[in-house]
């Protein structure tokens, strides 16, 4: 890691002129109809995007990578050294140990399995699952807790760590909160209903809330009906294999949600990946598929749906919508976006990334969002048409087989998407939107001005900063927690064996100054940790941030 | 090349032939030059391309992609399909119920404590939605795991007497999540035919290898652990690392029955096996304080490897958790896929159940008595049958013969319902998927029995299915 420095400026010129090239190259294929996705710079498309549409995914010097699998050897190697001396009683056993009564069954877990986990992840265990004893809004009271095994297990203290900044939580519009005035539908409908339904949306669980909650989404998302779940992740999981089967093909972003993969994999149908939000990968899969037909029998496909998510929640990037949905109208495809991250997160009123492009709802042939990140509450819907709609009705797993949602949950859903929607009389959700979107930018620029490489859309209130050494995981965040601010970090298997990551969301219920604590902390820690591995500097484009967007 | 034939002696041939090379003019040299790459190119080039006859031109490719129709995303649902039309309860699904407008007795709901409409748990919510507001906006990793889900999950822990509880945001998703996390591709599965749905798909996520076994047969699940007896002498290998696991429900959900858990215990032993049992319904109603089927039993719990519930039914709260011993929970916090990816329980929710199993370990025998009245008063109608343990709250009603189609069975049933919805008393058909059922169990009305019902309303319902049955069937 020696002069970093010298290395920066000598990549420089070189990183420019390839950004320049690639801009160049997606000019030209643009022509021929294909359109080239780049993952190093931003491309941006004046055929079909109304605005620049920006995202980066700066790689960082090979050092680095060398470093980071350096940082993994080192930990496998003690890592096997560590279970050598567990095998012969040279340390101490903490792992719970299988019943004596049935040492003989096949074991449970496989011992490489766990190996990873046993490992790595324990030496860093206390940054995750840190319970919090507040509403998860901007800043958040944690439970003090302290391990005297080296993570095997914690002890509370019984202090709490108040006011700790939030910047892991996906609450983009602030609607986690506590208000007496902001809950009081919420108070009076938990006391006229109680808490369960204890029945399925098919027998007798559909409630008159739950009848209003789709009416109101329908009429949100500008479709003609909507149906609510009670959980986002089976929202995804449940449904798709209502909507295709054998027989049917199913392309699926790379970087897609579990939910969505469970789902597709639920299905039965024949599953293809196509290279994250890249457009000529999943253009030569629905041609092939089109072409070829079915593996082995050439049968033709009996339908082909597209799987893409809004905004990806580990990469901060937004889907490349107007150019999906002019590929799946040339090839006769459907389109099922997932906006759990998007809605109430972006567009000029919180209606998502389909608002975000300019574009219809009717664009999109299955909509599907979830309720637990922008509205602070809990569930999922899936909008369209009539026709979908009414299907899932008779056809959903989790409209047959799942208990219906919670009403005082769907009340705190109607009171949120009322209050974006100005029904309730103020324009204090359309400032919401407004202000995550400031803020959004605020942070992102910023972080770019001081050189972390962070991930994704300019756009995106998920702002990945890149961290790619192992040590560095635990160090980050136990540090950004010592300057009270929460964040999240995030390693392999989450994202891939080089690229680990800090997450931040932001949201619009962050101060600037909340903001400005979190950016001159990470700006200090970023050059205690040798953080700041942008190649870029801040003059190299200067057209991504006019201050007069910024600054109204 | 002619000087070659003036060669006297084999030894100057080649000498010669070099000479020659010298002499030759230079367009001389580059044709055979030329010749001889030509008969390079020859040799090591295919006669033919089998790959270049086949491929389709572009055009071609244009045209089939041009020709291709896809069907539509959905087909068209009937208007009267029997399950499009909902039934739509204004206010709380509570011991009094409004459906469609009509105030009805609630004998649908699985609200079988009656803790829906308890002041106690509504207050004890209130507080945690003062606190905590709503969502937790995020998953238990991240931020999502408050100081009432670690209460809850201990809670259940010591109500179960076990070492460990998980919970999770979603019923459905509990035992869902929960099969895949242990049982892996390879690994063998022997699960009753009547498993609920969920089973159903925790199963087909596992990718493991399903056996079934007859509806509570325990001679036919210990032919098929025979079976794999013999299987496994034939490759001790692969035997030593595939584990297996029998998949059962305390209270099956499509039957009403309960499952013979102490003969179970044994095969477990016998061909060492571990046992996941679902205990949604049976969680809360069986045994002396509500334990389920291990205390209805008196068996040790941690002869039950998982344990799994939601608290959707007894609890009336939403969610559902998994309880045994830490050596196998605790796994589930890295490997249960409906608990690491999904936002975790509404702590109002959470604070809902804790209030509920309260209110259960204060006086177990104001419910369970209550609960276990005498549903065989149901029994007794012409033309109906009841499925289902006599004390169980949640039974079947099915015709006694059918009538030539599911279509027109289900149609029939419909009509009884109805009847009893006229005339004040909610009923539902048990409502499944019929394509996607592994083991589709005959259509059915479900009666479900809670401890608000009085004598009265139990003779009440008795009486008016008699009459329903009478008009609609004979």
């Amino acid at each position: 890691m020696a002069n970093p420095s010298a290395v920066c400026n000598g990549h420089l010129h070189h990183h420019h002129h390839q950004k320049q090239n690639n801009l160049l190259k997606s000019g030209i294929s643009k022509k021929n109809g294909i359109i080239k996705g780049t993952k190093k710079n931003g491309v941006s498309n004046g055929t079909l995007y109304k605005k620049p549409f920006i995202e980066h995914f700066e790689q960082a010097p090979m050092y680095v990578a060398v470093f980071t699998f350096v940082g993994f050897a080192v930990g496998t190697i003690f890592g096997y050294l560590r279970d050598f001396m567990r095998a012969w009683g040279l340390e101490k056993r903490n792992i719970a140990a299988e019943r004596e009564q049935q040492k003989d069954f096949v074991p449970l877990y496989q011992d490489f399995e766990n190996f990873y986990t046993r490992n790595l992840y324990l030496r860093i265990r206390d940054n995750w699952n840190r319970p919090i004893c507040s509403v998860p809004g901007p800043q958040f009271d944690l439970m003090e807790r302290v391990t005297d095994d080296y993570n095997w297990t914690f002890r509370f203290t019984g202090r709490t760590i108040k006011n700790v900044i939030n910047m892991g939580s996906y609450n983009y519009l602030g609607f986690a909160e506590t208000d007496v005035n902001a809950l009081k539908t919420v108070t009076i409908e938990l006391e006229k209903y109680g808490t369960g339904v204890c029945s399925t949306r098919q027998e007798m669980g559909t409630l008159d809330k739950h009848v209003e909650l789709e009416n109101l989404v329908a009429k949100f998302l500008g479709v003609e009906d909507a149906m609510v779940f009670g959980m986002g992740f089976a929202t995804n999981s449940m449904n798709i294999p209502a909507l295709v089967g054998k027989g049917c093909l199913i392309l699926s972003d790379e970087l897609n949600h579990t939910s969505l993969v469970l789902g597709a994999r639920l299905s039965g149908a024949t599953i293809r990946i196509f290279k994250h939000n890249n457009m000529q990968s999943l253009e030569k899969l629905l041609r092939d598929a089109i072409i070829y037909g079915q593996p082995r029998t050439h049968r033709k496909w009996r339908k082909i749906i597209i799987l893409v998510e809004g905004i990806y929640s580990m990469e901060g990037s937004i889907v490349r919508l107007p150019e999906i949905v002019s590929l799946k109208n040339k090839y006769k495809a459907y389109l099922y976006l997932d906006e759990a991250h998007s809605i109430g997160a972006v567009g000029a009123t919180g209606r998502g990334v389909v608002e975000y492009f300019g574009m219809s709802p009717n664009d999109v042939d299955v909509l599907m969002g979830t309720f637990t990140k922008s509205f602070g509450a809990a569930g999922g819907y899936i909008a369209g048409k009539k026709d979908l709609v009414d299907f899932l009705r008779t056809h959903s797993h989790s409209a047959v087989y799942a208990t219906s949602m919670c009403p005082p949950v769907a009340e705190q859903i109607i009171r949120a998407m009322r209050c974006l929607m100005g029904l309730d009389g103020t324009t204090q959700g359309l400032q919401r939107v407004r202000q995550l979107e400031k803020n959004t930018r605020y942070f992102r620029r910023k972080l770019h001005e001081m050189g972390f490489i962070i991930y994704g859309n300019d756009d995106s209130p998920v702002v990945p900063l890149l961290l790619y050494m192992p040590g560095k995981i635990g160090a980050f965040a136990r540090r950004m927690l010592e300057k009270n601010i929460g964040v999240v970090v995030v390693g392999f298997p989450a994202t891939p064996i080089t690229e680990s990551r800090a997450r931040f969301c932001v949201s619009a219920a962050h101060t600037r100054e909340m903001l400005d604590t979190v950016l001159n902390a990470l700006d200090e820690l970023g050059d205690f940790l040798h953080l700041k591995y942008s190649r870029y500097s801040k003059s190299s484009h200067p057209e991504l941030y006019e201050e007069s967007r910024l600054e109204d | 090349m002619a000087a070659v034939a003036a060669g006297v002696g084999q030894q100057w041939v080649l000498v010669e032939m070099v000479q020659a090379f010298y002499e030759a003019p230079a367009y001389h040299l580059i044709l055979e030059g030329i010749l001889i790459l030509w008969i390079i190119r020859l040799l090591f080039s295919k006669t033919y391309k089998l790959q270049e006859r086949s491929d389709l031109t572009l055009k071609e490719k244009e045209e089939l992609i041009e020709e291709w129709q896809p069907e539509p995303l959905v087909p068209p649902v009937p208007k009267d399909h029997p399950a499009l039309n909902y039934n739509i309860v204004s206010g709380p699904p509570t011991h009094i119920i409004t459906v469609n407008g009509k105030e009805c007795i609630n004998f649908a709901s699985f609200n079988f404590l009656g803790l829906l409409n308890n002041e106690k748990v509504k207050s004890a919510a209130q507080a945690s939605l003062k606190k905590y507001g709503v969502g937790t906006c995020g998953p238990r990793g991240f931020y999502g795991t408050f100081d009432v889900h670690l209460e809850l999950e201990e809670r259940l822990a010591k109500f179960m007497r076990t070492e460990e509880a998980i919970i999770y945001s979603y019923g459905f998703a509990t035992i869902a999540s929960a099969i895949p996390a242990y049982s892996k591709r390879g690994d063998i599965v022997f699960v009753d035919e009547a498993a609920c749905f969920a089973i159903q798909k925790g199963l087909q996520a596992s990718r493991s290898n399903i056996k079934l076994f007859k509806h509570n047969d325990m001679a036919d699940l210990e032919r098929l652990l025979k079976e794999q007896e013999s299987e496994d002498q034939k490759n001790p290998r692969k035997a030593r690392v595939t584990r297996r696991f029998i998949v059962v429900e305390g209270l099956y959900m499509n039957t009403g029955d309960i499952c013979p858990l102490p003969e179970l215990i044994k095969l477990k032993y016998k061909y060492k096996v571990r046992i996941f049992l679902e205990e949604s319904l049976s969680f809360g109603v069986l045994g002396a304080h509500g334990r389920g089927i291990t205390e209805h039993f008196g068996i040790n719990i941690d002869d039950i490897d998982l344990i799994s519930a939601n608290m959707e039914n007894s609890l009336a709260s939403i969610g559902g958790f998994c309880c045994g011993r830490s050596f196998i929970i605790d796994h589930q916090r890295l490997s249960g896929q409906g608990y690491c990816f999904s936002a975790s329980l509404p702590p109002l929710l959470a604070a809902a159940a804790i209030e509920a199993l309260n209110i259960m370990e204060d006086n177990p025998e104001t419910f369970l008595l209550h609960l276990h009245k005498d549903s065989l008063r149901i029994s007794g109608i012409s033309g109906l049958k009841v499925v289902g343990e006599s004390f169980s709250p949640a039974l079947h009603l099915q015709l006694e013969e059918s009538w030539g189609s599911r279509e027109n069975d289900v149609k029939l049933l419909k009509r009884v319902v109805d009847y009893c919805m006229n005339s004040g008393i909610a009923l539902t058909q048990a409502r499944y998927l019929e394509k996607e059922e592994k083991c589709l169990p005959p259509p059915s009305i479900r009666v479900v029995i809670t401890v608000e019902q009085t004598e009265q309303e139990l003779d009440r319902a008795a009486s008016l299915l008699k009459e329903a049955a009478q008009s609609v069937l004979n």
